[in-house]
């Protein structure tokens, strides 16, 4: 179908679309296609479309200037040739990797009344150490934890209009509905990621451990952001992913390093702080020294 | 519409996944349906007819004078059940049907919470009117039965005499009462059983504790007995807003109710009423009260 860049413009604000028109080669008609893709500055921050992909999210200079936690996010997602199809708003949209839930099997998120991986033998290294609800599936995405920690905003379309919302809500737990990861709902579209200058330029770490260094999904993954001066930690943002349904903000321990000397015994209390509550399934154990390390090293190596 | 869900296992058995939530809709226009002829009835002949086999006004004059003025209806302890339990009921509904139709939210915890203080307030219950109240209160006696058999020609318009009055509790409360007891019992055996599912600070999720569709059929059961406190509910707060019916509706807030009610509508033999009673009213009243 044949829209108007003038009618596209009173769906979606001026300059957060790139439009072009296409035809079958067999026919006179055309269609117009959108996309949502495009790195922009904006006054308070930077706005990435969602359909912008990873390779362009880690090669643009802004971003590697000034938000280096995405970009590296970003670097450790999947393989360069996924890299370069993926999206941004795909990475983050994505549903659980949990194998039982992938394998068509009628578990609570697919609608049934059991969990398949949670069981005394089930195949659950992979799965959460926090927030099980019913359902032990973790979220999968590598640039989600980044996107918490550099406190980016989250922009929906729908029928009803454009909301923000932040993406530590994006991302939701089965105790809240237990067959969506995030807040996205059928006739919502998620069109643009914004990225304010809060934490532009702050002191960045980013790491993900998976059984392969490429093409895998994250067994834990951390991304932190902190603001240093003289040596004492003065606002940090720590998240973690692959240990729970959503992505968790570890705010017990940026609430435990704040003010606190960049020292090993800040990071060794963080990690232990980190890892406190969790609730190990029968074969994922090792996340608990995996996550502590993990939190520590962020400290440490911010 | 369906009457249930299915789910195929993984080894491709057609099991139970639970109730379907299109009967909702049912109990709730079930619900909606018994109000509105109730209603219907009630303004075409009930509101005509006398309260039931009024006798002369004289003739309980003699009675009248040894009544008090506020007659003990219900104990403050079954005042409190009452109320916890309305209030843990309708948080269990809420929790429990908002999600399914939209309203996402954090319902587990709330819900079990919920279900935990309903459990305990039956327990309550059970054990103050084993010991307190006594069990005989609620039975359905022959008496009851026929006056609720001339109750029902009554309202047809059928030329019978008119029935009797009742004791504390007429046969439409104890019918209400039956059924709501059980709905209560089925919802609170399979809901403890579900919690199972669920971690809490008393113990440790165990998903496996029954073969998949065993759970199937304690979803049913607990979906089952759920809805249908749908159509109950509707139904009894039709009743407590009846204009008719407020001065029972107040009494289980206050506790009593005034001597004219009791005159006109109470068998002042089925529920003996006295100065005396009411200075033991914490005791077991003797037959039907």
């Amino acid at each position: 179908m044949e829209i108007k860049k003038e009618i596209l413009e009173l769906i979606f604000p001026k300059g957060t679309f790139e439009w072009f028109e296409i035809t079958d080669g067999r026919s006179d008609e055309k269609n117009t296609c959108i996309t949502l893709k495009g790195i922009r500055t904006q006054a308070n921050g930077v706005e990435i479309g969602a359909l912008t992909t990873l390779t362009e999210v880690i090669n643009h200079p802004l971003i590697q200037s000034r938000y280096g936690l995405l970009a590296h996010a970003a670097r450790r997602v999947a393989s360069p040739q996924i890299r370069n199809q993926g999206t941004l708003g795909g990475n983050v949209s994505q549903d659980t990797r949990c194998w039982y839930y992938r394998a068509g099997m009628p578990c609570y998120r697919a609608g049934g009344n059991i969990c398949y991986a949670d069981t005394p033998t089930a195949a659950n290294r992979e799965h959460c150490l926090f927030g099980a609800d019913r359902c032990v599936a973790v979220s999968p995405s590598d640039t989600a934890p980044a996107l918490i920690a550099l406190d980016a905003k989250f922009v929906i379309r729908s029928a009803k209009g454009e909301r923000l919302v932040d993406a530590e809500e994006f991302f939701i737990g089965p105790s809240v509905d237990i067959t969506r990861m995030t807040v996205l709902k059928p006739g919502d579209l998620l069109t643009a990621i914004r990225i304010p200058n809060t934490w532009a330029g702050a002191r960045f770490y980013f790491e993900k451990v998976a059984d392969r260094q490429v093409w895998d999904f994250p067994l834990v993954n951390v991304a932190s952001a902190m603001r240093v001066e003289n040596g004492v930690i003065k606002q940090a943002r720590i998240v973690v992913s692959g240990v729970a349904p959503r992505p968790l903000r570890l705010k017990a321990v940026e609430d435990s390093v704040r003010g606190e000397r960049l020292s090993e015994e800040t990071a060794e209390l963080a990690g232990k702080t980190a890892i406190w509550g969790a609730k190990p399934l029968n074969h994922n154990h090792f996340k608990i020294p995996l996550m502590k390390n993990l939190v520590r090293r962020a400290i440490r190596g911010a | 519409m369906e009457w249930f869900r299915w789910q195929r296992n993984p080894w491709g058995q057609e099991i139970l996944r639970g109730l379907s939530w299109d009967l909702v809709w049912l109990a709730i226009a079930a619900g909606l349906l018994f109000a509105v002829v109730h209603t219907l009835l009630y303004y075409w002949r009930w509101r005509l007819n006398t309260p039931a086999g009024m006798a002369s006004k004289e003739d309980r004059t003699e009675v009248g004078g040894q009544v008090p003025e506020r007659v003990p209806r219900h104990s403050l302890a079954s005042r409190i059940f009452h109320w916890v339990m309305a209030t843990s009921m309708l948080a269990l509904l809420f929790t429990g049907f908002l999600p399914i139709f939209g309203l996402k939210f954090s319902w587990v915890t709330p819900h079990w919470i919920s279900g935990l203080v309903l459990t305990g307030a039956i327990l309550f219950h059970i054990i103050h009117a084993s010991f307190w109240k006594g069990l005989a209160s609620m039975w359905i006696t022959l008496q009851d039965l026929r006056d609720g058999w001339l109750n029902l020609r009554q309202i047809v318009g059928l030329p019978d005499p008119a029935p009797g009055r009742t004791g504390k509790n007429p046969l439409e409360n104890k019918l209400f009462h039956h059924v709501t007891s059980i709905t209560t019992l089925a919802v609170i055996a399979t809901g403890l059983l579900m919690m199972v599912k669920v971690d809490t600070p008393f113990w440790t999720r165990n998903p496996y504790l029954l073969p998949d569709d065993t759970w199937g059929v304690i979803y049913v059961l607990h979906g089952a007995a759920s809805v249908a406190f749908i159509t109950l509910i509707i139904t009894h707060i039709y009743f407590a807003i009846r204009p008719e019916k407020r001065w029972i509706t107040l009494s289980m807030i206050f506790g009593w109710i005034p001597r004219n009610r009791y005159l006109e509508h109470y068998d002042t033999e089925r529920w003996p009423v006295t100065q005396q009673t009411v200075r033991r009213a914490d005791r077991p009243l003797p037959k039907d009260g």
